[in-house]
């Protein structure tokens, strides 16, 4: 499988590390060169500087062959924008896209995008550790948290 | 019309201007707030602070109520997304979008965006004509039908010089409409006319086949003859 990520920020980088360790074909995309330090050293796949919303960079990176397209910058919009031409220039069949803004992440979900939105689900949880009643218990539940995203890797995995 | 401008820098600064004065309703939103001031100074009490890819913010613009969206900020993400945001939530019957990326309309005009501007282009378009290169010079687009007129020079080494019309592989819908000697000379051309190096071929084509009739017009591969 062949998964070209454009974004290489915490998220892309740590969904580059997980995918390249899977075994599949990796490239992950971003402007600015200095953003690859964030890949895992075990990281196997191949790093291109150049921005994801420029037709010609994504047919230098061959982006018709990719079966995955995930973007995941900062920008939502520059993210719905790629995933866009990914998905409806080039026929890549699967197009994420991150997308702060919740509005935005459902209207694109509905256009046929696999969008997700991370800000609700930090905002639940922040709120639970501020609710608890001492610095303790809030560590416990932060436990929680990450024994869940453990669990729901296991199961991706 | 009540008409929404996103993006209050030159562009949007200056369209308003105009809209405003041609007694339009009009709104400009515009996300610095300094730059926001300016503009109600200047225009009067016609400006929204906030961000016009936001589906709050062009719902308290009143966007359902709006005839024509304009997206004119300088980054194309954020015009492709304010024009998509208007059309999908609120119906917006017509959506402006400014490219500053000319490679980009195409895939505008894919996403559904009504119509694109691209600076680019338009000078290209002017200046062209100038210019020594073998390229389709756009005349004028037949609004609604998606056909266009086009120009072209022959160049020497084209296929079809020396060859009757009839013998050129023209794609579906294209037709050649006149034809302009090299000594100015016009003439509607017939299957039998025979196209010179030099000529000026104005010709009608699909929008999707412009680059067919180029190859057809232009290439230096021999037409075939039947």
């Amino acid at each position: 499988m062949r998964v070209v990520i454009m974004g290489c920020g915490r998220v892309g980088a740590a969904l580059a590390g997980d995918l390249s360790r899977e075994g599949k074909e990796v490239l992950i995309l971003d402007t600015d060169p200095a953003a690859f330090r964030f890949l895992p050293d075990d990281f196997k796949g191949t790093t291109f500087v150049g921005n994801g919303l420029d037709i010609e960079t994504l047919e230098k990176v061959r982006i018709r062959e990719a079966d995955v397209f995930v973007s995941a910058t900062r920008g939502d919009n520059r993210n719905v924008m790629a995933a866009q031409i990914a998905k409806h220039i080039f026929g890549v069949k699967v197009c994420a896209s991150r997308v702060f803004d919740p509005l935005r992440e459902e209207m694109y979900r509905n256009l046929g995008l696999r969008t997700i939105n991370p800000t609700r689900v930090q905002a639940r949880r922040l709120k639970r550790i501020i609710e608890a009643p001492d610095d303790e218990a809030a560590n416990v539940i932060v436990g929680e948290f990450m024994q869940q995203d453990e669990l729901m890797r296991q199961e991706g995995a | 019309m009540y008409i929404i401008v996103v993006g209050g820098g030159k562009v949007g600064f200056h369209l308003a201007k105009e809209l405003v004065e041609a007694n339009h309703e009009v709104l400009v939103i515009e996300q610095d707030s300094t730059r926001a001031k300016e503009i109600a100074d200047e225009l009067g009490d016609i400006v929204m602070e906030g961000d016009g890819c936001e589906a709050t913010v062009l719902d308290k613009a009143g966007t359902k109520r709006a005839d024509i969206l304009l997206a004119v900020t300088g980054d194309d993400e954020d015009n492709l997304v304010s024009c998509q945001v208007a059309k999908e939530r609120f119906n917006v019957a017509r959506t402006v979008a400014r490219i500053n990326n000319p490679n980009n309309e195409e895939i505008f005009r894919i996403l559904n965006v009504d119509i694109t501007v691209s600076a680019t282009s338009a000078i290209l378009a002017h200046i062209e004509p100038e210019l020594p290169t073998h390229h389709l010079i756009p005349l004028m687009k037949l609004k609604g039908s998606g056909l266009e007129l086009v120009e072209v020079r022959i160049p020497d080494d084209s296929g079809i010089v020396d060859q009757p019309i009839r013998n050129i592989r023209l794609p579906f819908q294209s037709l050649i409409a006149l034809v302009i000697s090299a000594d100015g000379q016009p003439k509607v051309p017939t299957a039998d006319t025979v196209i010179h190096a030099g000529d000026e071929v104005v010709a009608v084509t699909m929008h999707e086949t412009e680059e067919q009739l180029r190859d057809a017009l232009m290439s230096p591969l021999p037409a075939r003859s039947f």
